[in-house]
């Protein structure tokens, strides 16, 4: 389904800030897959997302979603094949329009836009139901600004409208970090609901190693622009935080042996 | 009538065409969320093209408009692709555009100033036809078009084209991430506003019976003053269609300002600093009389204490 092949990002090449974000990037998933990727700050997981949909140009190497070549279209392209929560809850939604106006805005993701009504009645209905499965309330609040949502109802309305128009992959980077316990639960819950009962296939980036272990079918570790520790299947299911943990001290502790390389 | 209740009607027609500019900025400044600084050169481009057209080529007024608008729409194209493909700040990009059109103006009048001579305009033949005054035409005509243009942006923003200039105004990113491509629609957004404020432009030159290089100077202040009033008077809660009719009442008000200072005795030479003053009190006094009132009610005791 994904197929990311020796994809390598610096950013400000040729400065004092050179950064080497993504080194040679190798990774397959298959229709259906369900992958969470771990990894320190910094270790790349938000550029490896961000490669993927188009919001930097890449260095090198392929991206083909479903058979398409990726890797060179700009991001509001690639969007009408993807569907992307962020972290920052202010970010997926447009503030100053419509519970409506915003699902009818992704609804026609990847669509020509034209100069029909921009939310038909039929969809009304439509969203009435998919927001009623958000169990949030928020179909009786359908014509109120999304502004006037909590953070947590923010997130879970870019969800619905991540996946409203099915996506061929899904990306969710740390969607849950900006919410309280209990409503990243909530989010987290519904996005599995959605993702499993839906066979879609997704990428979702946390810091919570117990939530990587138990969601998904693969679990991908990042550590400096790399992945270091890619399992899936019945092994990923016997994993333990503590196996996690060592290998994070395994990555850690040669970055710092090559510092000292470095050093000497 | 006396002096003053004929220099406010007089600032009614005036207020409604100088409105449509009001339209066309809000659309940028707004829903977009750009400062758009072309506007100076392009209500003066709406005003000396329809001159150019009418007074040298002899055309009739109202496509002499029409090609005005189209003119003016050129030219916010031109903002649209330095603002985003060539990604100068819009700002910049508003005033190299400006700044360009200045001769672009002298170019298409041969001259600074062109006076409609010998040529019926718009509001000439509407007076011919109806025997009304020039106050109450211009007043009429002036609502029939700017009431007709608020119906038509909000059909238009309520449809999918009109909701994702909208949105790329709320969230770029959003955008974007929804599979909008976010530069065509600020381009589109830009084409349209300077298209309506060169409709303006043409129509008040054919008005006020000339068209001037100059006429444009000032001219995103008076549509920002216009804005600001609007809100002020109607308040931000009200509906879209509400909002942009707030822009008039707005820019009719500056008219009625304008025409009482007049009377009172200000030179016409004061007018820009009366307005660069005017918006900056508009602008001001929301974040004042905030700041004024958090002060009054602070207090050192807890809330409950005061309300025990
Ligand atoms: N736009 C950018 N410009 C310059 N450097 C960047 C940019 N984006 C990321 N980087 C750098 O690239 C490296 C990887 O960053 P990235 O955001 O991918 O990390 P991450 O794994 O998502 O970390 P976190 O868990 O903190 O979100 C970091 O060193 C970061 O400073
Ligand atoms: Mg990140």
């Amino acid at each position: 389904m994904l197929k990311i092949s020796h994809v390598s990002k610096t950013f400000n090449k040729g400065t004092v800030n050179e950064k080497k974000a993504l080194t040679d990037i190798r990774l397959h998933l298959e229709k259906g897959d369900f992958v969470t990727i771990i990894g320190g700050n910094g270790a790349g997981k938000s550029t490896l997302m961000n490669m993927v949909a188009g919001v930097y140009p890449m260095d090198c190497g392929t991206i083909f979603l479903d058979g398409v070549n990726l890797s060179r279209e700009p991001e509001y392209k690639r969007a009408a094949l993807l569907g992307r929560v962020f972290q920052d809850p202010m970010m997926g939604t447009a503030a100053s329009m419509q519970i409506e106006e915003n699902l009818a805005l992704a609804a026609r993701r990847g669509r020509r836009r034209g100069l029909r009504w921009g939310v038909t009645r039929e969809e009304r209905a439509r969203y009435h139901e998919e927001l009623k499965r958000l169990g949030l309330g928020l179909e009786e609040r359908m014509t109120a600004k999304v502004g006037l949502l909590s953070g947590g109802q923010r997130q879970a309305l870019t969800l619905l409208m991540a996946t409203l128009k099915e996506p061929k992959l899904l990306l969710l980077d740390e969607h849950t970090a900006a919410l309280d316990p209990k409503t990243a639960r909530k989010v987290l819950e519904l996005t599995d609901e959605i993702v499993t009962g839906r066979h879609l296939t997704a990428m979702m980036v946390t810091h919570n190693m117990k939530d990587a272990i138990a969601i998904g079918n693969r679990l991908v570790m990042m550590s400096e622009g790399r992945i270091i520790y890619d399992v899936k299947g019945e092994e990923k299911k016997r994993l333990k935080v503590a196996d996690l943990l060592a290998k994070f001290e395994e990555a850690s502790a040669g970055a710092f042996a090559n510092d000292r390389m470095l050093l000497s | 009538m006396s002096g003053m209740m004929l220099a406010i009607q007089g600032a009614l027609g005036q207020g409604i065409l100088w409105g449509i500019m009001g339209l066309g900025i809000y659309l940028t400044f707004r829903i977009l969320d750009i400062a758009d600084l072309s506007v100076d050169g392009t209500f003066a481009l709406g005003g000396c093209t329809c001159a150019a057209l009418m007074v040298r080529a002899g055309m009739d007024p109202y496509l002499a408009v029409l090609l005005s608008t189209a003119a003016g729409m050129a030219a916010g194209f031109v903002t649209g692709i330095l603002y985003t493909k060539c990604e100068i700040p819009a700002i910049l990009a508003g005033i190299l555009t400006q700044l360009g059109l200045y001769s672009v103006n002298l170019r298409i009048m041969d001259k600074s100033n062109t006076p409609f001579l010998k040529v019926d305009t718009i509001f000439k033949q509407l007076v011919d036809g109806t025997g009304l005054s020039q106050s109450w035409v211009s007043l009429l005509a002036g609502c029939v078009v700017a009431f007709a243009l608020v119906g038509v942006l909000y059909w238009f923003f309520g449809t999918e084209l009109g909701s994702a200039i909208r949105a790329t105004g709320t969230n770029e990113n959003m955008a974007r991430s929804q599979g909008m491509n976010t530069n065509t629609y600020k381009i589109l957004g830009l084409a349209l506003s300077n298209g309506m404020v060169a409709l303006s432009g043409a129509l008040v030159s054919q008005h006020q019976g000339y068209a001037d290089v100059k006429q444009g100077m000032g001219a995103i202040v008076i549509g920002l003053a216009s804005i600001i009033i609007g809100e002020v008077i109607l308040g931000h809660k009200t509906n879209f269609a509400m909002k942009l009719v707030s822009v008039l009442v707005g820019s009719c008000i500056y008219r009625i300002i304008v025409a009482v200072v007049l009377q009172l005795g200000l030179s016409t030479d004061d007018l820009k600093l009366l307005t660069a003053v005017l918006v900056a009190l508009a602008l001001s006094a929301p974040v004042l009389l905030e700041k004024r009132r958090r002060a009054a009610s602070y207090s050192e005791a807890g809330e409950e204490e005061r309300h025990a």
